[in-house]
């Protein structure tokens, strides 16, 4: 079986699920109470919030809130700011075109309530433009919220310049940086943000774990309501295991992450350089500013759920922006978002592998790939249609 | 738990009928490209019945497999008995599609009907 999905999740670590497993084990107690093992599991709770801390250069750890994952980081942020800015008067956001649902949909449901969204375009690199923000920022403007890479097509985003844009024109700056974290350098203070998410399950971590980074002096207010865990921002008994195991693994990922890149970054362009030679296709964003293991095609003429369910046959796992894998009629918002046809947009594929792939997996998948795509197209009335001539390519 | 039957799976995998019929005398395309699903079914139809079958598909795994299934159930068949078929009967022959899936068996429906159309039209020509 060859993994090619890790932008959907990773493997948990060896390390992970031993410092998660020790934890349910032992270190049992809840952290608000006041007894030992409650106090034991505090300190374990703390540990764990001041390596998040050191991962993402923060500056104190009151600025990190453990939340169940990158969604609820996200619904939060924007949501506080979006409060902030109503008590203000400001009731404009800055988003982009091509945000994970988890923004989007929040931003959706804050327009319902009278908030003003402008979402940039990401142009066909895939690329949000600083000026573009710039440009953007009104008086009234209370957010601007940029995935700092985005999940399907992996384009990184000038987050410093988004972020330098932002302070200058004193506007809170919140980066869903879900499929970041772990992966590339991100240095909170370096990169000018005020608010950031993560998601533990995206860097070898268990699932339902993640993290809201908020700067010191902006003002959040919480989701969830009851007892005062995270000092009153997410209540809730915190899930200790998997805040220790997001830790360990994270931690991990960090001083792994020039090394792994590097590996990474080889087999990915050995496979970006593979897929380009299947005629009418197309790589799916900016070429090098993208993250370490993301790969992403159209191929004319087929449609992605097919090329998937035949990838699996041959053992390999990957992901699709076609309309049939979501269960909806429209393709993926982002693939649409760089400029991409429906037609074409349906027959995408996503690779993202990491630095455990070998170079004989990634050989197996260009020629597996290679002939699914051939395979599916002998028999496409709209490949047919395209070498008659009766209809132009389009890539 | 799989997305789809093992039926399902075992159409898609081994497609019957895939193809083209250069002289057929009744040819249907429905659907469009722009929502992921495009059938044509290819039809040669001698003295009232199917005498081949073949069609091309662009689609998903079920559009695949409900091609291939409907191709399979109008084979060697009188015409009178080929209007009858139905999307529910294509999609019972598969063990059942997914609900979000049914169109894809409305499409072969669809391009069957379509091409017994273009047959009488030829025909009254």
């Amino acid at each position: 079986m060859i993994y090619a999905d890790n932008a959907a999740t990773t493997k948990m670590s060896d390390a992970a699920i031993e410092a998660m497993t020790a934890c349910m084990k032992e270190n049992y107690g809840n952290p608000s109470s006041l007894y030992g093992i409650g106090q034991k599991a505090k300190e374990a709770l703390e540990g764990a919030r001041d390596e998040i801390v050191k991962a993402i250069h923060a500056e104190n750890f009151r600025e990190i809130i453990f939340t169940s994952g990158g969604s609820e980081a996200d619904n939060q942020a924007i949501r506080s700011a979006a409060e902030l800015g109503r008590t203000a008067g400001k009731m404009h956001i800055v988003s982009t075109a091509f945000e994970h649902h988890a923004v989007l949909h929040t931003l959706k449901k804050l327009e319902k309530e009278g908030f003003e969204i402008t979402l940039l375009d990401v142009h066909e690199n895939g690329l949000v433009r600083p000026e573009e923000v710039e440009a953007a920022i009104r008086e009234d403007t209370c957010l601007v919220t940029i995935m700092y890479a985005n999940n399907e097509i992996g384009t990184i985003q000038p987050i410093r310049e988004i972020g330098a844009v932002c302070r200058a024109k004193n506007v809170i700056f919140h980066t869903d940086a879900v499929q970041a974290v772990g992966h590339i350098s991100v240095d909170v203070v370096r990169d000018n943000i005020d608010m950031l998410s993560a998601s533990a399950h995206k860097f070898h971590g268990p699932k339902g774990c993640g993290f809201l980074y908020v700067k010191k002096g902006i003002k959040i207010s919480s989701l969830i309501e009851g007892g005062a865990q995270e000092r009153g921002k997410r209540a809730g008994t915190e899930n200790v295991p998997g805040i220790v195991a997001t830790a360990v693994a994270l931690k991990d990922a960090v001083a792994n992450l020039d090394k792994n890149a590097e590996i990474t970054v080889k087999k990915r362009d050995r496979l970006i350089e593979g897929l380009k030679e299947i005629p009418h296709s197309a790589i799916n964003g900016d070429e090098k500013m993208r993250l370490p293991g993301n790969v992403n095609f159209c191929f004319e003429g087929i449609e992605g759920e097919s090329l998937l369910l035949l990838l699996d046959d041959k053992g390999i796992q990957a992901s699709s922006g076609s309309a049939c894998t979501s269960g909806s009629l429209d393709p993926s918002h982002v693939l649409l978002a760089i400029g991409r046809v429906h037609d074409v947009a349906h027959g995408s594929l996503r690779l993202t592998i990491n630095e455990e792939t070998t170079d004989e997996e990634v050989e197996f998948m260009i020629r597996s790939v290679k002939e699914v795509v051939e395979y599916l197209r002998s028999f496409s009335p709209i490949w047919r249609d395209l070498t008659e001539g009766k209809k132009q390519f389009i890539l | 738990m799989s997305l789809y039957s093992e039926k399902v799976m075992d159409h898609f995998r081994n497609p019957r009928n895939v193809g083209v019929i250069e002289n057929a005398n009744g040819i249907g395309e429905v659907g469009n490209a722009k929502c992921g699903d495009i059938m044509k079914m290819y039809l040669l139809i001698e003295d009232d019945i199917v005498k081949d079958v073949k069609f091309e598909t662009f689609g998903c795994g079920s559009a695949i497999a409900s091609s291939s299934m409907a191709t399979e159930m109008i084979k060697g068949k009188p015409l009178s008995e080929v209007r009858e078929l139905t999307n529910k009967a294509v999609a019972e022959a598969l063990d059942g599609l997914p609900d979000y899936k049914m169109h894809c068996s409305v499409l072969a429906e669809e391009a069957i009907k379509s091409a017994l159309e273009d047959y009488e039209k030829r025909k009254s020509e």
